[in-house]
């Protein structure tokens, strides 16, 4: 008896419509995160993520509508960011039903969000997303949606946002994001070895030797997907019978 | 059969009314301390820091009636924090006040292990349990914590194991609580509430 490791599926959205992993299968309305939000809730996923990866500020109503439309459908946890600058806008993203805010490219500006947020809503409800890219010798934090390096070391930030109150890590390798030749597990390893929150290890994955690979020698916690799932390339419960067939330790639902 | 929710300003609180909705049973939410001396049956679900719980149950004045309304053996459910604020104290805010109904005290789970206490885990049954009837054994719920009902004067119906063992599910008279979610635990969680509705009707 112990922690399930957490397969979690991720819908990008631009607000209102999933905009990346293109060739959806079996949804009349294909971009529909409601659509797909039912689907991994029956089909066994533990956890759901949805990020608005345009952040616009006059689209955010939209990606509240958005998140309350998605909450309806879950009997699981749920999380949300995507441009969340303020305390305001994490309360605006908990009464439209998220369990967890996650932020990034703010926080990175102002570690105190985080610190503002973990105290209003406790430690774990607040995810702190770092992209990551390979540097030298070291792994740089990426912001702007991967594009701008922080120049910040990402074991550094890592330690330092646990510090100021981040409950989790949802840890995204820039290399490995879109090329899915699998996690990288020098990278989450690291993270996991630096920090005493729990880590969702992404970017990347494809087989689900990909997931076995980063939960025993990678030390993640939980592993999130988007495309391999939107896709059907990858059905959640056949990779959770793969992994417990492997002795890793899943959530079968019945 | 209502059921009355405390809602304390706690972002589970949505969901718990959700869960309830798809199990087809009414439910108000409410902070008036009158609804809640007339309740038939009280839910008190809660996230976040024991510190805002605590301060809500004075500020709002909820604390009196809600425990009277537990002496009179109104069925009661609590969530997590809901679970926690039964005892006397919990070390995540030891100078506040709990309701003190229940034996034991709640203290942080141990440095050894990952923490928060996040995702799914399973249960070790202690005895017969209401909650857990129809549960099948191996079943897993979501648990999001730091905190727990360590020692074992509380006398758990299951406990759970993370560092150390603590009260997962608690049954005392009319007294139900939980340190999992059932609301966002899947079909097993729907099945707790479920029994929790029936044992309260």
């Amino acid at each position: 008896m112990s922690l399930a490791h957490r397969i979690i599926p991720c819908l990008d959205t631009d607000g209102e419509r999933v905009v990346k992993g293109v060739n959806f299968v079996g949804l009349r309305d294909a971009g529909d995160p409601v659509a797909l939000a039912a689907r991994y809730n029956a089909e066994g996923a533990d956890e759901l993520v949805v990020l608005d990866i345009a952040a616009s500020r006059d689209r955010r109503p939209t990606f509240l509508e958005t998140i309350r439309h998605v909450a309806a459908e879950l009997a699981i946890p749920l999380t949300a960011g995507g441009g969340i600058r303020t305390l305001e806008d994490g309360r605006a993203v908990v009464r439209a039903g998220a369990d967890k805010i996650t932020v990034n490219t703010a926080a990175v500006k102002r570690p105190a969000l985080i610190s503002e947020l973990s105290r209003e809503f406790g430690a774990q409800a607040v995810v702190l997303a770092i992209d990551a890219k390979r540097s030298a010798d070291h792994w740089d934090v990426m912001v702007r949606g991967g594009l701008e390096s922080a120049s910040r070391d990402a074991l550094e930030w890592a330690r330092l946002a646990v510090a100021y109150g981040a409950g989790e890590i949802l840890l995204t390798s820039v290399d490995r994001d879109g090329t899915q030749s699998g996690f990288d597990v020098a990278l989450t390893a690291a993270i996991s070895r630096a920090v005493t929150v729990p880590v969702i290890a992404s970017g990347g994955a494809k087989l689900p030797e990909h997931f076995v690979e980063i939960f025993q020698e990678g030390s993640a916690d939980a592993a999130l997907a988007a495309s391999i799932f939107h896709d059907g390339v990858q059905p959640i419960r056949a990779l959770k019978e793969f992994l417990a067939a492997r002795g890793i330790e899943v959530r079968l639902p019945c | 059969m209502k059921v009355t929710i405390l809602d304390y300003g706690a972002g589970n609180v949505p969901s718990v009314e959700r869960a309830l909705q798809r199990l087809g049973a009414e439910s108000l939410r409410t902070s008036s301390p009158e609804c809640i001396s007339n309740a038939d049956a009280l839910l008190l679900p809660g996230v976040g820091h024991y510190a805002a719980l605590v301060r809500a149950l004075d500020e709002k004045k909820i604390r009196a009636p809600l425990v009277d309304a537990i002496h009179r053996g109104v069925p009661f459910l609590g969530i997590c924090l809901g679970l926690q604020v039964l005892f006397k104290s919990s070390e995540e805010a030891s100078q506040l006040q709990g309701l003190n109904l229940l034996l034991g005290a709640v203290s942080a789970l141990p440095p050894n292990v990952k923490l928060p206490h996040m995702g799914w885990n399973q249960l070790e049954k202690k005895r017969e349990s209401s909650l857990l009837a129809g549960v099948d054994a191996g079943a897993y719920f979501y648990f999001a914590h730091s905190y727990a009902a360590l020692d074992s004067n509380s006398a758990p119906a299951a406990t759970c194991f993370h560092g150390a063992e603590f009260a997962a599910v608690i049954e005392q008279r009319n007294i139900h609580a939980v340190q999992f979610h059932p609301e966002k635990s899947g079909a097993a969680g729907a099945r707790v509430l479920q029994n929790f509705l029936r044992l309260a009707a």
